[in-house]
């Protein structure tokens, strides 16, 4: 798999800030009292910094959406199961928060908004950090296998493999491009969801995939376009930094125009209703007109308000999307009941 | 003897407590996972036991 060791001076690593990260990897875990020897580092970290390695906010998002793909997908599934494979999903989405926290320990020293991670913080060390992520990945993956099926269990493998090896280890430190191809990472959910149901892949569940795929870099550019001074601290190449924020404003809009009627296709294709499909339009209307209003703002301080309103929504669109489409299978599945 | 053993810290008695009783409870929650799971998938087969 490519996992490299706890050494901290790997190449990829900002060189000037070698010396912070080695006081922090120093740094003893624990109040060292007269009775303790040197060498023995006892932790200090709760069961509360462990929660904090799985992402919890992430993981939220990845249980909603993979529910509602569960929920879209025909046939049936035992209700038991259903819940076993959304704890497995969640359980693998935060094994690979903690497998990306274990990589990204040095830049996230580095970052404002990651500073106090508990790698960063020294609550944890780098290797716990490993063996938690891995043991859980493992956890997850089988349970899913054994209890659901093979399908499922091997699309969960791959994202956890895709968001720690592909994204966290190689693209993020080496292309602008890192969120777009990375973000397939956080589109698989609902595919495994419906995975779940029928042990196979079908075009709704790509188009599932592709919302969340296509939502990702409006999302994460607007973010980058306010935070661009700590990215760029980082050394972490996100588009604002190397192509510019001319150049990200309009990639922002390019990728608003195609995510919006993605999102409509599953009224299209008919696997969602009429009160989804005027939605998903008019959440789409608004979603451009937001990057319009980006794409116009000139380079500077002036775009900022409009890209932190930009980011603001992007979250509720996603958000929106998903919860008006659960709302209406659960209410076609409540109208089946009755009428069974 | 007494001498080399290792005293915690309240600090750290209590974060050991934290994580002790987080693994109690996520090892519980995987054994009634494994035991329903196991129910759910296999219902009525699972009092089928060839000799």
């Amino acid at each position: 798999m490519g996992i490299r060791t706890v050494d901290t001076s790997g190449p990829d690593r900002p060189d000037e800030n070698l010396s912070d990260y080695s006081k922090i990897e120093q740094m003893a875990l624990v109040e060292k009292n007269a009775s303790m020897d040197t060498s023995i580092g006892l932790s200090e970290a709760s069961a509360s910094d462990y929660v904090v390695l799985l992402k919890p906010r992430v993981m939220s998002l990845v249980v909603f959406t993979a529910l509602v793909g569960l929920l879209a997908a025909p046939g049936h599934i035992n209700p038991v199961l259903a819940g076993i494979a959304i704890l497995c999903i969640a359980v693998g989405a935060g094994a690979s928060g903690a497998l990306n926290m274990w990589y990204d320990a040095d830049i996230d020293a580095i970052m404002k908004r990651t500073a106090k991670r508990p790698i960063p913080a020294g609550r944890i060390s780098r290797e716990e950090v490993l063996t938690f992520g891995l043991l859980l990945s493992a956890f997850s993956v089988v349970t899913l296998g054994l209890f659901v099926n093979v399908l499922s269990a091997f699309l969960l493998a791959f994202t956890i493999f895709f968001y720690a090896v592909i994204y966290t280890m190689w693209l993020k430190r080496s292309t602008p491009q890192n969120i777009v191809i990375g973000g397939a990472a956080g589109s698989f959910p609902p595919m495994i969801g419906w995975a779940a149901v029928t042990n196979s892949v079908s075009m709704e569940s790509i188009v599932l995939f592709m919302i969340i795929f296509l939502w990702t870099p409006p999302h994460f550019w607007a973010l980058s376009l306010f935070m661009s001074d700590d990215y760029e601290k980082a050394k972490i190449p996100m588009m604002p930094n190397v192509m510019g924020p001319a150049s990200t404003k309009f990639q922002i809009l390019l990728y608003t125009l195609l995510v919006a009627p993605v999102a409509v296709l599953p009224w299209i294709m008919g696997f969602a209703g009429p009160v989804y499909g005027l939605f998903a339009v008019a959440m789409g209307v608004v979603f451009i007109t937001y990057a319009l209003r980006v794409w116009r703002a000139p380079v500077g301080k002036e775009m900022i308000k409009p890209a932190k309103k930009m980011f603001g929504f992007s979250i509720l669109y996603l958000f929106g999307i998903y919860a008006v489409l659960l709302g209406e299978i659960l209410v076609r599945k409540a109208l089946l009941l009755a009428g069974a | 003897m007494s001498n080399d053993r290792v005293t915690l810290t309240d600090k750290q008695k209590k974060a050991q407590r934290s994580r002790s009783i987080a693994l109690a409870l996520a090892l519980a929650a995987f054994v009634i996972i494994v035991y329903v799971g196991t129910w759910a998938k296999l219902g009525a087969n699972i009092l089928i036991r060839p000799m």
